[in-house]
């Protein structure tokens, strides 16, 4: 259950930002978050509902999240596959040789902010 | 219709633990003081191996003990009774993990310059706690017989962050289908670094090897 801690980070950085750019209001928080995060979105809706509630800045904000593809790469063969369907072999030559490319991102896209 | 502006952000969530994780781990560094991450899922019997080991190395150097957990003392003074060494108990407040910012907390109430070991063990849990840098000089954990020689296939990044895994409870293997080669084989896939030390904390048997271990990367922390 680690998405509550992560919660904790996204808001203590997006506090950040807001009083860097002088926002006092937050509509909502745009999340990349990697198909290979360990991240589970239902999990952390629901603790974002209940953490930011508590915050002035983020009373209602809603938490948008983008799935992003995880890609493997193949040391053997060059090539890059879907690392959710094929895990650790390389679809194209059968090889293990292979590390994650992408897909463990847990990344603050951007914030949403309305205009007055 | 344009009621909505955007800020645009593109950082880590990890980022701030990350930073502060490398300026405590030079800190300590300066300080000449080595401190072990020790992870491991609950009932592994990190405490009992902690004590096994801590009896064999304090009189060489000195050493202490953080022990997090969710709730309770139980396993600090466990130590203290066991060791006689200092040993204190942070509590995570409910979170699965430390961070950096908490570990640093829990040294500042340590005496740092009495000190040349500091253990770290972590809430009992494969999963975040290998995704929050605590600022340790070295990682372990310790894999418990019982639990199967394929965690390694199912917490790849607890396993590739490690530079030991300590195989506990090898008294109990003729009760168990535990392959140690295989343990070994799928450790070397996710780090072909990692150190791979078999013991039983129970017996003693392997302890040697792990206190030789923790002596030998002390040594050299202490040393550039």
């Amino acid at each position: 259950m680690h998405e509550l801690g992560i919660v904790f980070y996204i808001i203590r950085d997006v506090k950040k930002a807001a009083q860097e750019n002088g926002v006092e209001r937050i509509s909502a928080v745009v999340m990349n978050i990697g198909e290979v995060s360990t991240i589970v979105p239902e999990y952390i809706m629901d603790c974002w509902r209940w953490a930011a509630d508590k915050e002035d800045l983020l009373r209602g904000a809603e938490l948008k999240i983008n799935t992003l593809p995880a890609v493997s790469y193949c040391e053997n063969c060059g090539m890059e596959y879907e690392t959710v369907r094929f895990g650790k072999t390389c679809p194209h030559c059968g090889c293990e040789k292979t590390y994650l490319l992408r897909g463990n991102e847990v990344e603050i896209k951007e914030i949403e902010v309305p205009n007055q | 219709m344009n009621s909505v502006k955007i800020i645009e952000i593109k950082k880590s969530v990890f980022e701030d633990n990350n930073l502060d994780a490398e300026a405590l781990r030079k800190e300590l560094k300066l300080k000449g003081v080595f401190l072990l991450n020790l992870m491991s899922s609950p009932g592994s019997g990190k405490t009992t191996t902690l004590i096994q080991v801590i009896n064999r190395i304090k009189d060489k150097i000195r050493v202490a003990v953080m022990e997090a957990d969710i709730d309770s003392d139980v396993d600090a003074v466990k130590i203290k009774e066991a060791t006689g060494i200092p040993s204190i108990q942070l509590h995570t407040g409910g979170m699965c993990h430390l961070d950096a910012e908490m570990t640093r907390q829990g040294l500042d109430n340590m005496p740092m310059e009495d000190v040349d070991l500091v253990i770290l063990e972590n809430v009992g849990n494969l999963v975040c706690p290998a995704e929050f840098d605590t600022g340790s000089s070295c990682n372990a954990m310790i894999l418990s017989v019982p639990e199967g020689h394929d965690k390694p296939l199912k917490y790849p990044l607890m396993f590739s962050i490690c530079d030991v895994v300590v195989v506990n409870k090898i008294d109990v293997l003729p009760y168990f289908d535990f392959d140690m080669e295989k343990c070994r084989e799928y450790v070397r896939m996710r780090n072909p670094n990692t150190r791979v030390i078999p013991i039983s904390a129970k017996t003693g048997e392997g302890v040697d090897e792990f206190a030789s271990w923790l002596l030998e990367a002390v040594k050299n922390w202490k040393k550039h």
